[in-house]
């Protein structure tokens, strides 16, 4: 069988702070990495790659240099990747993002399966997969954490809804975003990183190289959203603040539990 | 093409420098001396407010064509269900859209798919809605994607909602988005504040950019809007004994629109595990704590005041807690009486995930920890030496309320 799994290369700490004085964002040695949640996306990959035999193929949206992800997930044992990059791409919010990635999916074209994670560490909207499902029209599933059988027309997997789960029979080709420890992750092979050396490049396209070429649809273009700004969070204003040593600390903290009747 | 446009890209590289320290995604490229902006936009403006003035500019689309606003009337909630029992989170919502709807003077509508559902439909009534549209089918008695997203799509078609909301549920997650990108319109992802503008323009308000940063994003130029808001963000509305407004009974032309092509085969109920978003009292604990051989001393503490254990990403990354212990926008919303945080810095994903709690305790030995920016009392300390202090002066007194208590009476 033939599967996609989407990848993101995301800022590899969460800690981008503000300036309070100017307003600026200060970021400082923000390394990136692949988006944590895709791990269990491209594990899930392998494992039914592992009993159905197929191909992987990994896809992401960025700068050139989110070549990174693509290449670690080579040496995890994808067999091609490929990146959408072109600057009019830049500044797409969920929607334009789907329908750039659906675009590249429909380039690859026939994948059977479309794995995604559950969401990115930096957007966290859980948005893009669905979406993309939609512009491909093919059914999705999210929150899968299971994967009961398999065969060559379809799954049986199970949705994780909150109190309660779902056991649904998907056929292909569909798209599924899968929970967080579906599957183990396994760590990118060096074996494998030295063997492939430069064997597996990664595939670039660009907007004309797209079934759709109108720019309108990509990018700032053809997002629906716009940020009006943006701003540090508000701090609380009834607020007070104790520093003294630990005995005078712990003091307050008691009184406060002590007080409301908690000790 | 929309976007952030060089005007002088001989800026020179002291300018470049200046973008660049401004820039918070690296975005701006200096090769061959020549300014540029990469793929790596955001489109945060942060260059157009900060950088220096002469060298950039903001060029816009004009869009295609222009929608009228006024065709599209009412803020619409989804009703998040399952097989008839209302998810809290639409009481909220509903709360919520009643005062939205209140600005543009607009009716509050909910949208309620499902089966065996009127008496439930009803009971909506009670909570100031206008109009509920029910779609009532044997084949709708389980959450399912094709089946229930061609009823919100014969809904909005039907009945043109300006702002629709729905519950950041699993299936509220799932749906959304689906029906958003249908219509090609904007859907934005867990907010935490909304408000309505005169235009019927949307204010959502959430965390972005994975940073200590809050967006405000409108959706200016797409009907309807849509939104995802979580449980616990907004307080529902009391219950009117009066009933108010109409049940409308819906059904969709094509009957070949009530299948899908997913098939339901059973619904396992899960065991009542562990719930930290019911809580009334809560103990957190972030990357201050160095090891899990701690967790029992603070454990110990949780227990004394009746808390269920919480944590930060860290700690379940870790593999030091169950997921579901997790507070923050990859985990769970609370909104508790008290939460006492304990080695937190107070990340905006986490500070996201309890804000709205009713009492918030901070301690963090660094008393620059964003945590405290939210916290109604920072203590700044240590916790490995405030928690064992603690647990000394609560067995010394214990039961010092009932003390207290006799020697009021």
């Amino acid at each position: 069988m033939k599967i996609l799994v989407c990848i993101k290369q995301v800022p590899g700490t969460t800690q981008v702070n503000v300036d309070p004085e100017t307003g600026v964002l200060i970021r400082d040695g923000v390394e990136s990495k692949m988006n944590p949640y895709d791990l269990f996306a491209l594990e899930t990959a392998f494992r039914l790659r592992e009993k159905m035999g197929g191909t992987i193929t990994t896809i992401s949206m960025g700068p050139p240099q989110t070549t990174e992800v693509l290449e670690e997930s080579f040496y995890m044992g994808a067999d091609a990747g490929c990146l959408l990059t072109d600057r009019k791409f830049g500044g797409a919010d969920v929607l334009a993002t789907s329908y750039t990635l659906a675009q590249g999916a429909k380039k690859l074209g026939g994948f059977d399966l479309i794995l995604c994670g559950k969401q990115t560490t930096d957007g966290d909207t859980a948005q893009v997969g669905p979406e993309m499902a939609e512009y491909l029209k093919i059914p999705h599933v999210t929150n899968v954490c299971k994967i009961d059988s398999i065969d060559d027309g379809g799954m049986t997997i199970e949705m994780n809804m909150e109190n309660s789960l779902e056991i649904q029979m998907v056929p292909f080709p569909c798209l599924i975003t899968v929970d967080k420890d579906i599957f183990t992750p396994r760590l990118p092979s060096y074996k494998r990183k030295i063997s492939l050396a430069d064997d597996v490049k990664v595939q670039m396209l660009t907007l004309k190289d797209m079934y759709d070429t109108n720019e309108k649809h990509y990018g700032l273009s053809g997002s629906a959203t716009a940020v009006e700004r943006i701003f540090p969070p508000e701090s609380n204003t009834e607020k007070e603040m104790h520093e003294g040593t630990t005995r005078e600390m712990t003091q307050v903290l008691y009184d406060i539990l002590s007080e409301q009747k908690y000790i | 093409m929309a976007g952030i446009k060089i005007v002088k890209e001989d800026c020179g590289k002291e300018i470049f420098d200046q973008f660049n320290d401004i820039c918070p995604f690296g975005a701006f490229s200096f090769e061959n001396d020549k300014l540029d902006v990469t793929a790596a936009c955001k489109m945060c403006k942060m260059c157009l407010k900060k950088g220096p003035a002469g060298y950039i500019t903001l060029e816009e689309d004009e869009p295609a064509q222009k929608i009228n606003k006024d065709d599209y009337k009412g803020v619409a909630v989804y009703v998040d269900h399952v097989e008839g029992a209302i998810h809290p989170v639409t009481l909220e919502l509903i709360g919520k859209a009643k005062e939205l709807a209140a600005v543009i003077n607009h009716p509050v509508y909910a949208l309620f798919i499902g089966h065996n559902i009127e008496k439930k439909a009803e009971e909506l009534l009670h909570y100031g809605v206008d109009k509920v549209f029910v779609y009532d089918d044997k084949r709708l008695q389980h959450f399912v994607m094709g089946a229930y997203s061609n009823c919100f799509e014969d809904f909005i078609n039907t009945v043109k909602p300006s702002s629709i909301l729905v519950g950041a549920t699993n299936a509220g997650r799932s749906l959304a988005p689906r029906v958003a990108a249908r219509f090609h319109t904007g859907l934005t992802a867990d907010c935490t504040v909304l408000n309505m503008k005169e235009n019927t323009d949307l204010v959502q308000i959430r965390p972005a950019f994975g940073g200590n940063i809050m967006a405000q994003i409108v959706t200016q130029n797409n009907r309807p809007q849509f939104c995802t808001v979580r449980y616990k963000i907004f307080s529902a509305p009391e219950r009117a004994e009066k009933a108010t407004g109409e049940v409308v009974s819906m059904k969709m032309d094509d009957d070949k629109k009530y299948n899908s092509l997913i098939q339901i085969k059973e619904i396992i109920k899960k065991e009542k595990g562990i719930d930290i978003s019911e809580a009334d009292v809560i103990v957190a604990v972030g990357r201050g704590l160095k090891s899990e051989n701690d967790l029992p001393m603070v454990q110990e503490f949780a227990d004394a005041i009746g808390a269920e254990m919480a944590c930060t990403r860290p700690n379940v990354e870790n593999g030091w807690f169950d997921p579901r212990r997790q507070i923050g926008l990859s985990g769970r919303t609370v909104k508790p009486k008290i939460i006492i945080t304990f080695g937190v810095s107070g990340s905006v994903q986490f500070a996201a995930g309890m804000r709205n709690s009713d009492y918030i305790v901070s301690v963090n030995n660094d008393p620059e920890a964003s945590i405290f920016n939210i916290a109604h009392c920072g203590i700044v300390g240590d916790l490995y030496e405030i928690i064992p202090e603690l647990m000394e002066m609560i067995k010394k007194n214990p039961k010092g309320n009932e003390t207290l208590e006799q020697e009021a009476l």
